[in-house]
């Protein structure tokens, strides 16, 4: 009975209710920040009672599993969340300034915490099915929160958003549909058990790889055509939130899925993810090399990211898994970081052209070194969090043999530093252009971008400390009986 | 029975699949809901048609149909209903806004 | 333009209460019989609809003068409060319970908590639906 693992989902949801009903826009800020507080404080909380308690479970409504539905909070689950809470806490204060009436008006603060409450209930679900459902819930406020404004831009990238999202998530019901007509369950912990007695034959294969269809394009695993285009069309705020964390809820599922269910053919599953990991790192980064526009260079950083993350589950050692999780923990922060800075240097300048920004940092000289320790974290180098989860990952690789696809993570790494410092150097350095009147005017984005910036840095330079709860993450990972144990004999 | 459940559930697909890559938005949100209805006869047959008595309280039988694909699916028309509902008032909008519903011309120019 | 048309309103007048009936009906039958907040909101829903078809907006707007944002909101906090209810009691999230009341006209009356989650559910449908009809609606 652990009725507080409901609340980093529940805190938001009733949140976002409750505002609807207050018209007041300062109050609705208020409220908002101190939501996302609470659910950082839980979520921290959480983590502290998984690392002395071990895995805590709730059976919704006290039906017992696998008949009623699971909430499970392992370590990997919760350190994703913490992280999400912080993430999203510090994307709502640069939201405060820069989102505009004409959105928040609308309900804007609703349907951010709406996502995030659906983000954080497919971390913390047990129930394959329930994972559908909160996936939507995330979507939905996603769908909205990326046409609110009605842009001509943001209402034709939504409908393609939009349609791909629906075919994704009916492909996803098709496999849960076929998942059960095999196995007669749903509950993640007794499909583990029943795949593993009945054997994962041809047939579960497929399933699994419809699986892997279906999370490749949520997390743009090599299917990511969907993404450049819609993930630059909103505001930098939701920007950042959707790239910090969607595309992570699909990475998080494809983790949950074949660690704990379908891990008995990885010659079949898991070499395919590694090649389309790879494959999705190289275009990730032929992109943001050739893109001379900010947005974009940002976006497709986001793909490279997904490929990294995913070689290092492909790899399936606990080397490469520590890293992947690092990197995953990592990712979430840098790139919300990244997006906001963006965001920055868009209304400074008032373009995304390259080419027409140049020398900001002679007015904005904060901001210009934050976005150099964002680049350099992003690249991996120390002391920075990125630099932890890449070693690991590169290890990893090296020790099974794959010297191919190490060899692509570290050449694109060195391609990604280029990409970001692209901005640096045209954007930041060189002659000043813009007098401090052309400016746009910005406002809050410094303390969210340097509490960001300081976490990737604490990431990078507290490993030590936080090397304990990753470590007990991965160990359930490997592990799946923990996760069974914990789900079906409490 | 299974049988013709699941080529109707095939043939919903094929025409959902098809009215989906057609240029006109209408048409794409009635394809995707199509598409919808054939996933969702697809679930409800997966788990056996007719297997017992309905699975009421009250009913006394030997054996019950299994209600968790029918919990399953009414959860997914839910979601779908309120996902046509957005669609069709997205399109409308943008039908609104760009004064065209044809999809070539939403696709977004290099320069923008 | 004032659009009237004597039998569709005459039709409507007394159709209405029955499908309002109904849709009580069918509310109050979903515990253990098909039915349930769902499916009641949506025939209430289709009620208020043929009202606002029948009767024009600015008309049906003077009679029924409820934001329905507000309560499909109302609704969706009423379905989720529930839920919490059950940290007060020390058991898992959602969990439900019953009791039997002899009420007044009734007789013997089972009395479930899973009763409030489905007021939520058909309020939150309710208001949601006509959130998106009239969102279609109105501007042409």
């Amino acid at each position: 009975m652990n009725n507080i693992i409901t609340l980093p989902i529940l805190i938001p949801l009733l949140t976002g209710i409750f505002l609807i009903f207050f018209r007041s826009i300062p109050l609705q800020k208020w409220i908002s920040a101190i939501a996302l507080i609470v659910t950082t404080g839980v979520s921290a909380y959480i983590i502290h009672l998984i690392s002395t308690h071990g895995i805590l479970t709730l059976q919704l409504g006290g039906w017992e599993a696998p008949y009623g539905i699971t909430l499970v909070a392992d370590m990997f689950a919760a350190l994703l969340v913490l992280t999400t809470a912080m993430v999203s806490l510090c994307c709502l204060y640069y939201a405060f300034g820069t989102v505009g009436k004409n959105r928040e008006r609308f309900y804007f603060f609703s349907f951010f915490l709406f996502l995030v409450a659906g983000v954080n209930g497919s971390f913390f679900t047990g129930d394959i099915f329930n994972l559908f459902v909160c996936f939507e819930l995330m979507l939905i406020s996603s769908y909205v929160l990326l046409s609110l404004g009605g842009e001509r831009i943001q209402l034709r990238e939504t409908i393609k958003y939009l349609l791909i999202n629906i075919i994704s998530s009916m492909i996803f019901v098709l496999a849960i549909a076929y998942l059960y007509g095999i196995t007669g369950t749903l509950n993640m912990a007794d499909l583990s058990v029943k795949v593993a007695e009945i054997g994962q034959d041809g047939l579960l294969t497929t399933v699994s790889l419809l699986f892997l269809v279906v999370f490749g394009l949520k997390a743009a695993l090599f299917l990511y055509f969907w993404l450049p285009g819609s993930y630059s069309a909103p505001p930098p705020a939701v920007a950042a939130l959707f790239g910090a964390l969607l595309t992570k809820v699909g990475i998080y599922a494809i983790f949950r899925t074949f660690t704990l269910i379908f891990y008995h053919q990885p010659e079949v599953t898991h070499t395919l993810m590694m090649w389309m990991a790879a494959l999705t790192m190289i275009l990730g980064t032929i992109g943001a090399v050739a893109h001379w526009d900010v947005k974009k260079i940002i976006v497709y950083n986001v793909i490279v990211a997904v490929g990294l993350i995913i070689f290092g589950l492909s790899v399936f050692s606990s080397v490469s898994l520590i890293g992947s999780l690092y990197y995953f923990v990592h990712d979430m922060i840098i790139k919300a970081l990244l997006f906001l800075l963006a965001g920055a240097v868009i209304i400074i300048a008032r373009t995304h052209k390259l080419h027409e920004i140049s020398g900001l940092i002679r007015h904005h000289p904060y901001l210009g070194w934050l976005f150099f320790i964002a680049a350099l974290s992003l690249a991996g180098i120390p002391p920075f969090g990125g630099f932890i989860g890449k070693v690991f990952i590169t290890q990893g690789g090296l020790e099974n043999g794959d010297y191919i696809v190490a060899g692509i993570g570290l050449f694109t790494s060195l391609l990604v530093l280029y990409s970001v410092m692209k901005i640096f150097l045209n954007g930041f350095w060189g002659e000043t252009i813009l007098s401090k009147k052309e400016e746009g005017k910005v406002k809050n984005v410094l303390l969210p971008c340097s509490i960001l910036a300081a976490l990737t840095i604490l990431l990078g330079l507290g490993a030590e400390w936080t090397y304990v709860y990753f470590e007990q993450a991965v160990e359930g990972l490997m592990n799946p009986n923990f996760y069974i144990q914990a789900v079906l004999h409490d | 029975m299974e049988t013709l459940m699941t080529i109707t559930a095939g043939i919903l697909l094929s025409i959902g699949t098809y009215l989906i890559l057609t240029k006109s938005l209408l048409r794409i949100v009635l394809g995707t809901s199509i598409f919808t209805h054939g996933v969702h006869i697809m679930l409800l047959s997966m788990a056996g048609l007719k297997t017992g008595a309905v699975p009421l309280l009250g009913e006394d039988a030997a054996a019950y149909t299994d209600p968790i694909p029918q919990a399953l699916m009414l959860t997914s028309i839910v979601i779908s209903f309120a996902l046509t509902a957005f669609f069709l008032v997205l399109s409308y909008r943008t039908y609104k806004t760009f004064g065209t519903d044809d999809m070539d011309q939403l696709r977004g120019s290099k320069y923008e | 333009m004032k659009f009237s048309n004597v039998m569709l309103e005459t039709a409507t007048k007394i159709i209405i209460f029955i499908v309002l009936t109904f849709s009580t009906y069918l509310f109050f039958a979903g515990h253990h019989n098909p039915g349930g907040g769902f499916i009641g909101g949506l025939v209430m829903t289709a009620a208020i609809v043929l009202f606002y078809m029948t009767f024009d907006v600015v008309t049906a707007r003077e009679v029924i003068p409820v934001n329905f944002r507000k309560i499909g909101a109302f609704g969706a906090l009423i379905a989720v409060t529930t839920g919490v209810g059950s940290f007060l009691f020390d058991v898992p999230f959602l969990t439900q319970s019953f009791t039997y009341v002899d009420l007044p006209l009734f007789g013997e009356t089972e009395l479930a908590t899973s009763l409030l989650f489905d007021v939520g559910v058909f309020l939150a449908v309710i208001g949601s639906v006509m959130t998106i009809i009239l969102s279609i609606s109105e501007d042409v």
